[in-house]
């Protein structure tokens, strides 16, 4: 009886030298200790013919071979499968220097990543978002914003006209008077759109995105528009970044004022983007002129109001580094995927 | 506005550095785009003594000793003519820096510095100079046209810079006039603001004249459209002699780009310049019938200007009319037939105010511009004009070329030329500011501006000088101290009495947004294009005469007929995005748009049109597809929360077989398709793409859709593969429906394999679909979903001739 045992234990022995791989072993391990048919199963099967007296040692015989074998077994499937895992990682070897593979997703046009980051920024401050339309009347455009016809501020826009009536707007701040005609102060209102001029080269495009902003309530004054322009400006350009205001008019602001900030560049001490002064010129502002308050029906005794127009293009192009403004409206494929941010 | 510090400084007296004064200017509101010292590539030129000078055999030059003081003596080579022994000349020294000129001494042609050199055999250290050379011209120093050497006067002191002498260390500001400040379009309006800035003091120009007795008997002037012309001055000056203006005169007219003429007409040019009014001067004997009148043209009436151009005038125009004709276009040019000449004898001269608008478009209408001209359009005021006039007199007794009479008219609309009094609160200046600003700051820069101010209680009065027109409330009040005062006592506040609002955007710009980063995620670019195009991308289209698209707004005045329609449809541009691409060696790609197209109610445009926002997505490359494209519209879809469905459509840009209309829950917004073959060659694409287009105002009613869950079956689902024989025209949607229909408890369908061939009917084709079905109350018996098949395959038999493959 023993001898039969040890004989099955030196075929085991002997049989996984053969074997070469996990599936070879599971195949050789089922040949054994299959409960049905493998070969330790058997005897175990032949304990009812076993005489009562000798089936103690003959089952603790076949228990301790069954063991054994799954002990070895198991070890031999454990060290197989190390071995072909292994062999599996060897095989996959690879270059990792070769070119990546795109995952391909597209962005966001450069003006409109501006565009959001100035939303973000002043929506915290409570500012609504207003679009209006591209195509305005000459008495929102102009009249309204204290720019009558005869007066030389029109001279400084070229305007495309339609009609004699109706025009391409010129400035997003006609979209200040639709606001104020229709909503009573508190007023906080961002302007987004674009707007259009007849000029055309390096520097100019005839459409280009205006940015306005609009604060109509009780007391509102210079100091407000410093401490907004301020936080803007710190946001877009960094924390560094300071403000610096000077005189300059708009007909529908009064006082008017060019905003600079110090430049981003070199922090002010004076390099080619700022062309040495230290300052770029960033947008205009000012407090909005009693007159178009009155032109919208709002008791300029009683209110006050600020206004700001940030050019879209010309933030994009100083914050990116684009050197012209054409590139913003070609959809070169290989502009866009550099703008990604 | 070209602004000499020297002339500048006959009005005020500037006790600053030219950097200085730019940064003063600059922080009153005045931006110097530009300035330059007169003589600035000049250097190292100073006086010269020639001691000996002698010919060298041969040639036309000369070898000459030269004195030059301090700097020591030093043999010179030159060729001019007029060099000799004895005069005194400029001379460049070694290391100088002088204009080269071409060979015919005259053109200039860049700097060059000066070196030791020889000329034919003889050493030569240094240049004796001739104007060109040094950038002086005869009108800035007399005799420096001479083309030889710019003879210096006998007094000038050897070894000096010559600059001074010259005035090449005169310096040139290119001033930034605002358009509110048209008071400030002359050397003496900035000299006014020079003086309130740097606070010293302003030095009005000699207004000093002495009437003859000379009067013209029965001379009228009349104005008919004061509307247009609300001030006209004449004034008649008796014995005139024509000839050359003084050297000073010519001299700063050359240094704003003003040849000089005569002495009457460059008194007219200085007085634009100077005071910022322009003068007109007739020749007296030309005018007849012994009146002037203001008044409109005449529709079609000529008139021929001084530069000898003929113009056929309408009444939108003003002339200036003697007796019988037009003799000037007002505040635009003079007429020819009035013109001032050698032989005048006479003259009456002009001062007036004309209408800025008038002037503005008239200027435009005739395209005829001027100095003049220039000058009115930005707006001139009646007290300079009163005062120019006066000036104009000084200057002819100055010049000696005249004699003043006593004939002056003066017709104007009662306008006042005296300070007005202007009452404002200081506590409005101080709130529109945001920060007190000291009651005597105020008193020192209202009164540095000249508006005598006094202070009563809360309120500032002040007397507006008449050539502040700009001035109306205390917001202008708050500007003139705030510039004077200085912005950086700014103190940055947030609003600290406003009401608190809330912001964001609104749910169609959130939405968009969202679309927008749906795109992206597609890998698609977003882009912007122009809101116009050119007729010819209607044409592209090869859109029918009577499409709608093709009812687009013109511009009255586009750039180019490129750009000269207001976009009707956003597919051209794409198109023309993605050829521009291709020919950048771009051969895929995906690109995206969202913008309006303008859709006018009638035309031309007496209402506002509908501006309605689109999107249209352009894809091309070798691995798109109608299915991509297809892939992107359900993306589109999925964003929303809606379901899209589709249908053929036919678009005359599109592939007739691959083109269908996108409905939204049952409606149209918009379509997608191929582009057209013929099309894509004459763009020269060199890969497949698609287009679509969608009505984003269409799509917004479903703008804010939750997405609805759905709770989960409680009871397994079960899932059968179905393979199909079909006729090859049954469409997958076909299928689908009537699965469908055949089975409520049907929860998805899809599509899994297609294969036509060999192994089936040549005109059949195999589509395999993976069914879900989901059990509603209650789980499926064991039998159920066998008998869902059975009918499934009953009716798909029925309706689409489908039969199991076997």
């Amino acid at each position: 009886m023993n001898a039969n045992l040890e004989q099955i234990k030196q075929e085991i022995i002997a049989g996984a030298e053969e074997l070469n791989s996990s599936k070879e072993v599971y195949e050789f391990r089922k040949k054994f200790l299959d409960g049905k048919t493998g070969k330790i199963g058997l005897l175990m099967r032949e304990m009812k013919n076993i005489p009562p007296e000798q089936r103690a040692d003959y089952g603790k015989g076949v228990n301790e071979l069954k063991e054994w074998a799954l002990d070895f077994l198991g070890g031999l499937d454990t060290k197989m499968k190390a071995k072909e895992l292994q062999d599996r990682y060897e095989a996959e070897k690879i270059d990792i220097s070769l070119p990546a593979v795109e995952t391909e997703e597209g962005n966001l046009h450069p003006i409109t990543l501006i565009r959001n980051q100035l939303i973000d920024i002043f929506s915290g401050m409570g500012f609504e978002i207003y679009e209006g339309t591209e195509i305005e009347t000459d008495y929102y455009n102009f009249t309204a914003l204290n720019t009558p016809k005869d007066h030389p501020a029109r001279d400084m826009q070229d305007t495309f006209y339609l009609s004699p009536e109706f025009l391409l707007r010129t400035q997003t701040s006609a979209g200040q008077i639709h606001v104020m005609e229709n909503k009573k102060p508190p007023i906080k209102i961002l302007s987004p759109g674009k707007v259009f001029r007849s000029d055309d080269d390096a520097t100019h495009s005839p459409m280009f995105t205006q940015m306005e902003g609009l604060v109509v309530d009780r007391g509102i004054t210079l100091c407000d528009l410093q401490g907004m322009l301020d936080v803007f400006v710190k946001k877009i350009y960094g924390e560094d970044t300071r403000t610096r205001l000077r005189p300059s008019y708009f007909p529908f602001t009064e006082p008017s004022v060019e905003v600079d900030c110090s430049c981003f560049e070199c922090g002010g001490s004076g390099c080619k983007l700022c062309k040495g002064t230290g300052w770029i010129e960033i947008l205009g502002a000012g407090i909005v002129n009693n007159k178009v308050l009155e032109n919208c029906g709002i008791d300029s005794n009683e209110y006050s109001g600020l206004a700001f127009g940030i050019g879209i293009e010309r933030t994009a192009m100083l914050k990116y580094g684009i050197n012209n403004i054409k590139l913003l409206f070609e959809s070169d494929l290989r502009v866009l995927k550099q703008l990604n941010d | 506005m070209i602004t000499p510090l020297s002339w500048l400084k006959e009005y005020v007296t500037i006790n600053v550095t030219p950097q200085e004064l730019q940064e003063k200017l600059f922080s009153c509101g005045f931006e110097v785009e530009e300035m330059y010292e007169v003589g600035k590539d000049i250097s190292k030129v100073v006086v010269g003594k020639v001691l000996t000078c002698e010919a060298i055999p041969d040639t036309h030059l000369h070898v000459c000793q030269v004195d030059c003081g301090a700097h020591g003596q030093f043999q010179i080579c030159c060729g001019a003519d007029n060099v000799a022994a004895g005069g005194k000349f400029p001379v460049a020294l070694v290391g100088a820096t002088v204009y080269a000129t071409a060979k015919d001494h005259v053109t200039v042609e860049g700097v060059m510095t000066i070196s030791k050199g020889k000329l034919r055999g003889y050493e030569s250290c240094g240049m004796l100079c001739s104007g060109v050379e040094l950038g002086v011209s005869e009108n800035m120093y007399p005799g420096a046209g001479y083309n030889g050497l710019l003879v210096l006067p006998e007094d000038a002191e050897i070894g000096a810079d010559v600059k001074p002498l010259l005035g090449l260390d005169d310096w040139i500001f290119d001033i930034a006039i605002t358009a509110n400040r048209p008071d400030c379009q002359s050397i003496f309006g900035i000299a006014r603001e020079v003086a309130a800035v740097l606070e010293t003091e302003l030095k009005m120009p000699d207004l000093s004249f002495t009437e003859t007795d000379a009067d013209l008997e029965g001379f009228t002037v009349t104005v008919d459209c004061p509307d247009l012309c609300p001030r006209y001055s004449a004034h008649y000056v008796t014995d005139v002699t024509i000839g050359e203006s003084p050297a000073w005169m010519k001299r700063r007219l050359s240094l704003v780009g003003i040849d000089a003429i005569s002495n009457v007409v460059d008194i007219t040019n200085y007085i634009l310049k100077e005071l910022g009014q322009p003068m007109h001067a007739f020749d007296l004997a030309t005018l007849e019938g012994n009146a002037i009148n203001v008044r409109r043209a005449k529709n079609g009436e000529p008139i021929t200007t001084l530069d000898g151009q003929e113009l056929s005038l309408t009444d939108a125009n003003m002339v200036i009319c003697d007796g019988v004709k037009p003799v000037a276009l007002a505040g635009v040019m003079g007429g020819l037939n009035s013109e001032i000449r050698d032989t005048t004898g006479s003259v009456l001269f002009e001062a007036a105010k004309f209408a800025r608008d008038n002037i503005r478009r008239t200027s435009r209408a005739l395209g005829k511009r001027s100095d003049s001209s220039a000058r009115y359009e930005k707006g001139v005021d009646e007290y300079t004009t009163v005062m120019a006039m006066k000036r104009a007199l000084h200057l002819v007794e100055e010049l000696h070329c005249g004699k003043v009479s006593r004939m002056h008219v003066d017709v104007n609309t009662g306008n006042s030329v005296e300070p007005r009094e202007l009452k404002v609160s200081i506590d409005k200046v101080n709130a529109c500011l945001g920060i007190v600003v000291p009651n005597e700051e105020i008193l020192k820069i209202m009164t540095n501006l000249s508006f005598e101010p006094k202070i009563e209680g809360d309120s500032l009065i002040l007397q507006v000088p008449a050539y502040r027109e700009d001035i109306e409330t205390y917001q202008d009040i708050a500007e003139e101290v705030i510039r004077m005062y200085g912005y950086e006592h700014v103190v940055p506040a947030f609003m600290p009495s406003a009401q608190v609002t809330i912001g964001g955007e609104n749910l169609a710009q959130k939405s968009e947004l969202r679309l927008k980063k749906a795109l992206c995620s597609a890998g698609a670019y977003e882009c912007i294009h122009y809101s116009f195009f050119s007729p010819a991308d209607l044409d592209l289209l090869r859109l029918p005469e009577d499409a709608a698209e093709r009812k687009a707004i013109r511009i009255l005045n586009p750039i180019s007929e490129e750009l000269s329609l207001m976009r009707t449809t956003l597919a051209p541009s794409m198109i023309n995005a993605v050829a521009r691409n291709q020919k950048r060696g771009n051969l895929e790609g995906r690109l995206y748009e969202i913008g309006n197209v303008f859709l006018p109610h009638e035309l031309p445009l007496t209402q506002y049109p509908d501006e309605k926002a689109r999107l249209c997505v352009g894809i091309f490359g070798e691995t798109e597809s109608f299915y991509t494209m297809k892939g992107i519209a359900e993306k589109i879809a999925d964003t929303l929360h809606v379901s899209f469905t589709y249908e053929n459509d036919s678009k005359t840009f599109l592939h007739p077989y691959q083109t269908v209309r996108i409905l939204c829950e049952g409606v149209e917004i918009g379509y997608f398709g191929k582009l057209a073959y013929d099309i894509a060659e004459t763009q020269d694409l060199r890969t497949p793409m698609f287009v679509m287009e969608m009505d984003l105002k269409a799509v917004s009613r479903w703008y804010g859709r939750k997405p609805v869950f759905t709770p989960l079956s409680k009871f397994p689902e079960e899932q059968r593969d179905l393979a199909l024989v079909v006729s090859r025209e049954i469409t997958c949607g076909e299928i689908e429906a009537t699965m469908k229909e055949a089975c409520k408890y049907i929860t998805k369908i899809s599509l899994f394999d297609i294969y036509e061939g060999e192994q089936i009917a040549s005109d059949k084709k195999s589509m395999a679909f993976s069914v879900v079905f989901t059990p509603k109350e209650e789980a499926f018996e064991a039998d159920s979903v066998d008998a869902f098949v059975k009918k499934i395959l009953k009716q798909l038999n029925k309706k689409c001739g489908a039969e199991l493959r076997s």
